[in-house]
């Protein structure tokens, strides 16, 4: 293992394990945090990143093995100790009250007082410094509820920075930022750095880690399987030593054949507040990704496309007939079918069963009024080994599967209505590198067998690898169509950001 | 965590405590009762209970599936009430033209039955289509009926004309091979109610929307019609409840059906519905009712514990089933 490095640890783990009844997840971890280093943990879904932070943060008591806070070891009763000793975690789920706003949010549990009352004067003040730090502009009087998650991550982010961190631990902090704000983060994470704080975090995002990672660290299966300084790895190193196998070949090729004929015609699809005049076509056996910012209105169009919230359109046609969708079951009946882009609040009923989750929307398949349970075990065992989900139990809670494996069964869930029209919403979020390349082969094999594919995402490098079209939306309008050799990042982002388009202009 | 997909475990587990805590409830209640009082299981006790149980045992089926869609009715004892009354003004005033006979008689049932499923879907509609909490409609529905109910009886009682009642009683008392048509009709109603919530899509449906309403509505479940058919059912049930009723006293007044509501979301929660949504089963809810009567019926033929303590022991079992529950699903 590759620690040359001089700054004693401040925080280390030394042969930690881990187990949730009889099964062990982690097997004897070793980890350093440095004062001033930035390190990346990584490794697909179900690694044990989570596990790892929860026991450094003391969310989790470790099952074996020692916890050393510089040198001493150390024993976390609770997340509180952790904080005490100047550990601060920042979550993929928010830990902000929904209900407050943003400065009791920064404040909250060390309000400063003046006497006997609230000092609100300095602790909007100091909220105001600390937000501006981040460069975010929201009000320190707005409610939590009422901010976009960027703002939110960025609120926590500025909590963090009035605690003092001498250890800021993030789980996957980029996951739902744009470009820009993943660049003002790294600002702040490059200054913390410089103040000495030790940073741990988490992404999928492998440039990322490039960019801004001292080290990296690799999980496998539980078990730390390398630990370098990031100079010395690329990111495929890091994707192979992931995954445990080469995983170059991300994306499945496209297809040379011309497109079918056209399966989905949408025109002048408005969305009340959100989109205005979106057309488009969509061919049979073609993956149109839709590029476009956080908030472009990609996700509200295609909702409301399919009935899922208020929408109008001029004219929007299925196999060339018109059609008239106002609710979700009028999309189903025209074989369109749409995958969210939030599994844990819209896809998944996360307190039951793989099997109801299965077959909940497509539940008249199964049985007239009365559910055929065994017709729905069938499925289940059939989805379990298209979609390879692995799950410790088939009665095992779906909320305790791993994100990738959340993945695949809403892949399978949607699947059960037989679209001949899929919608899928940033498909591959928050999963690992493995089972991106499973979601992207998947959807592929689906196009060549003759389905529609409409891709929304919001990670480049998935637009451009899988889509056969890119549909580029801002504000809530269509800004661009590419197909062929215009799809590259450029031409993207000029149209998703409106800055003027030059060369790329012309050919469109 | 690269553990296989394994098959269903090979070996038996022990039900959990959320399935085995209220049987050992009621069975340890049998056991009670039976040794403190030689009459606890005889027939006429038995039939008692059971016939007593009959009301809130309806309306509980019905108010599984409420809470179970993640709903809440507490305007079912007063909708009784309301009900009732109007039955028997109904049926007095149609007694000069119809006469006593089978026909006034089905009139009321109609006029209950067409009442009740009015009531519910008021309740319903101000709750999916206006968009009001549950708790809120149906505490400001549970103060119009019990009102309505005691202005039509100008604050006294609504009596059923007396050769009407002595007509009507059989519905009350009698029955088929000894079992009175108050336990028949519950039985025939958990029955259905069983398949409906355990095996039926619809069930399926309540379920989801109960649990998380956003996962259901983009999963094609209609979220809107299914709560408001859970109340409509249970408004629908309310009203059997009443056809049954009536007979037993033949009047309604003020304090008919009074902490009826209460009553039956107990029975719901004991059987191990939870209170919040997304999982609820009605072979529970029978027993959360039978474990409610069978406090009151011990209560009654032993002198223990004063019956004015009712309501006190219930209580407490309402708040251990909640315990256990919680502990079952911490482990599970």
């Amino acid at each position: 293992m590759g620690q040359s490095m001089t700054a004693p640890p401040v925080l280390s783990l030394r042969d930690v394990r881990k187990s949730f009844g009889p099964v062990e997840v982690l097997h004897g971890v070793d980890l350093d945090l440095r004062a001033g280093e930035v390190l990346a943990l990584i490794g697909e879904n179900g690694a044990g990143k989570s596990t790892t932070m929860k026991i450094l943060g003391g969310y989790q008591p470790a099952s074996a093995g020692r916890i050393l806070l510089d040198g001493q070891e150390v024993t976390f009763g609770s997340q509180h100790d952790g904080e005490t000793a100047g550990i601060v975690m920042i979550h993929q789920e928010f830990n902000l009250a929904e209900q407050l706003t943003v400065e009791q949010n920064i404040f909250l549990g060390r309000e400063l007082h003046r006497g006997w009352l609230l000092d609100k004067t300095r602790m909007r003040q100091l909220s105001r410094e600390y937000l501006d730090r981040v460069n975010c502009d929201v009000d320190p009087d707005e409610l939590v509820s009422r901010l976009s998650n960027s703002d939110k991550q960025m609120v926590e982010i500025a909590k963090a920075l009035s605690r003092d961190a001498r250890v800021l631990i993030m789980d996957e902090p980029t996951a739902v930022l744009t470009g820009e704000e993943t660049r003002v983060l790294f600002d702040q994470v490059r200054a913390l750095k410089a103040a000495g704080t030790a940073i741990l975090f988490t992404s999928h995002k492998l440039g990322e880690v490039s960019e801004i990672a001292d080290r990296v660290a690799i999980l496998r299966d539980g078990a730390l399987v390398r630990d370098v300084a990031a100079y010395e790895i690329t990111e495929d190193g890091m994707a192979t030593a992931m995954v445990g196998r080469d995983v170059s070949d991300l994306f499945p090729a496209k297809p040379d054949t011309a497109p079918g004929e056209i399966l989905l015609r949408v025109e002048g699809l408005r969305v009340p507040g959100e989109a205005e005049d979106i057309g488009f076509d969509l061919h049979r056996g073609e993956i149109l990704g839709i590029a476009g910012l956080i908030g472009s209105g990609r996700t509200e169009a295609m909702e409301g496309l399919c009935g899922l919230r208020a929408a109008s359109a001029t004219r929007i046609e299925i196999g060339g007939a018109e059609v008239n969708i106002r609710k979700p079951s009028d999309a189903r009946d025209h074989g369109l079918c749409y995958l969210t882009e939030d599994r844990k609040l819209r896809g998944l009923l996360l307190g039951m069963g793989m099997r109801v989750n299965l077959t909940l929307q497509a539940l008249d398949r199964f049985g007239g009024v009365l559910v055929d349970r065994s017709a729905e075990e069938r499925a289940l065992d059939d989805a379990i080994r298209e979609f390879d989900i692995r799950a410790g139990g088939r009665d095992m809670k779906v909320g305790n599967l791993s994100g990738g494996n959340q993945q695949k069964l809403l892949l399978a869930k949607v699947m059960q209505t037989e679209p001949s029209i899929l919608i899928v919403d940033e498909p591959t979020r928050g999963i690992d590198i493995g089972t991106k390349q499973q979601i992207y082969a998947y959807l592929r094999r689906l196009a060549a067998e003759g389905l529609g594919i409409v891709m929304i995402s919001s990670e480049m490098q998935e637009v451009i690898g899988l889509s056969d079209r890119v549909l580029v939306m801002r504000a809530g309008r269509v800004a661009g169509m590419l197909s062929g050799d215009e799809i590259n990042e450029d031409a993207i982002v000029r149209r998703a950001m409106g800055v003027g388009a030059k060369h790329s202009e012309k050919v469109a | 965590m690269t553990t296989e997909t394994t098959s269903q475990a090979p070996r038996r587990k022990l039900p959990s405590m959320s399935i085995l805590g209220p049987v050992i409830a009621l069975v340890v209640l049998v056991a009670i009762g039976a040794s403190m009082n030689s009459n606890f299981l005889g027939a006429a006790n038995i039939t008692n209970v059971l016939a007593r149980s009959a009301f809130i045992g309806i309306i509980a089926v019905g108010m599984t599936f409420v809470i179970t869609a993640g709903g809440l009715d507490l305007s079912v004892g007063s909708m009784a009430a309301f009900i009732a009354g109007l039955m028997i003004l109904v049926m007095n005033a149609a007694l000069p033209t119809l006469g006593i006979g089978i026909p006034i008689i089905l009139l009321g049932m109609v006029v209950a039955i067409l009442a009740g499923i009015a009531a519910g879907l008021l309740n319903g509609f101000l709750i999916t289509v206006v968009g009001i909490e549950a708790f809120i409609v149906t505490l400001g529905t549970m103060g119009i009926y019990r009102s309505l109910v005691t202005w039509l009886a100008d604050g006294g009682t609504l009596s059923l004309d007396f050769g009407l009642r002595t007509f009507y009683r059989p519905v009350y008392f009698d029955g088929i091979l000894g079992i009175s048509w108050p336990i028949i009709v519950f039985a025939l109603i958990v029955i259905f109610g069983e398949v409906l919530m355990s095996r039926a899509r619809f069930g399926r449906h309540c379920a989801a929307t109960g649990a998380n309403e956003a996962v259901a509505h983009y999963s094609n479940v209609n979220v809107n019609r299914t709560r408001l058919l859970t109340y409509a059912m249970l408004g629908l049930l309310v009203g059997v409840a009443t056809i049954m009723y009536v007979p037993r006293l033949g009047s309604a007044s003020a304090s008919t059906g009074l902490l009826w509501e209460l009553e039956a979301i107990a029975a719901v929660i004991i059987g191990g519905t939870v209170l919040k949504g997304g999982f609820g089963r009605v072979w529970g809810t029978v027993i959360g009712v039978l474990i409610l009567s069978l406090i009151d019926n011990i209560l009654n033929l032993t002198d223990l514990v004063s019956p004015y303590l009712n309501g006190a022991i219930q209580g407490v079992i309402i708040i251990l089933a909640v315990i256990l529950q919680r502990e079952a699903k911490a482990k599970g």
